[in-house]
């Protein structure tokens, strides 16, 4: 069951990105700001955590959990440190995304040419 | 050259796809991605025997480290072009963008050319987030006390 909820989320997200993509001049680097920001949106009232309850990985995948992970780290933080919280604690749990997309782009490039 | 026979020759380099067609293609994969992210995740949180929070920072990992493999061995660029929104809405978008222009800028050295250029695509999503977070975040602490 939860597989058919990742898929159908995971999906809906891609249909609506591509649906954007298709019938306006929006280009790609345009959607995802777009949806990082709707993400960030959806977790000031908490509703992207009930989503991630009900759907699984398939709501972590989409670029929209990025900005939920943003805000989640930073008001978690807060509740305890007040408004500095929110600088303190804003990476806590993308930081590990960040880092490995940091360090193997780094890796790679140094080993690997452009194909064309 | 004859009407007919430049109405053909148009109709043959015209593309194909349709706007339905891509859609359905960024559903299918898109989809995929997400199923493929709750089989490791399920498969981390059994394997090691972790939360399963800590399991999916593992899956994104995981999906981070294929998608910038493939895209450096070269031929997740074809994905991406088939698949369209199915491979850029998910994270593997995020360090297909980063690794491609990695690879991209390398040859202009390591400071202005990788250094300066990594986060070319990607820092857009960086920066929108982290404002937007912020924005949000003081929205919340302001009005609701946390």
């Amino acid at each position: 069951m939860i597989y058919l909820t990742s898929f159908l989320f995971c999906g809906f997200i891609c249909l609506l990105g591509q649906v954007i993509l298709d019938n306006t001049k929006l280009t790609a680097g345009h959607i995802t700001s777009i949806f990082v920001v709707t993400g960030a949106f959806l977790d000031t009232f908490s509703i992207y955590d009930q989503i991630i309850n009900r759907v699984g990985a398939g709501a972590l995948v989409p670029i929209t959990s990025f900005g939920h992970s943003l805000i989640h780290g930073a008001l978690y933080k807060a509740s305890d440190m007040g408004i500095m919280g929110l600088l303190m604690g804003m990476f806590d749990l993308t930081a590990s995304g960040i880092t490995a997309a940091i360090v193997f782009t780094f890796i790679f490039s140094l080993f690997f040419r452009p194909q064309n | 050259m004859e009407k007919t026979r430049y109405k053909e020759l148009v109709k043959k380099h015209q593309p194909t796809e349709t706007r339905s067609q891509n859609a359905f293609i960024a559903f299918v994969t898109g989809g995929i991605v997400g199923v493929i992210g709750q089989l490791l995740t399920e498969f981390y949180s059994g394997f090691f025997e972790i939360s399963t929070k800590d399991a999916s920072t593992f899956m994104l990992v995981t999906l981070i480290f294929l998608a910038s493999l493939f895209t450096a061995l070269g031929f997740f660029d074809k994905w991406v072009n088939f698949c369209k929104c199915g491979l850029i809405i998910p994270i593997t978008g995020f360090a297909h963008s980063m690794t491609s222009a990695g690879i991209e800028y390398r040859k202009e050295g390591p400071i202005f050319g990788l250094g300066s250029n990594i986060f070319k695509l990607a820092g857009s999503v960086i920066l929108y987030g982290v404002v937007s977070a912020w924005f949000f975040g003081m929205l919340r602490l302001l009005i609701m006390g946390g």
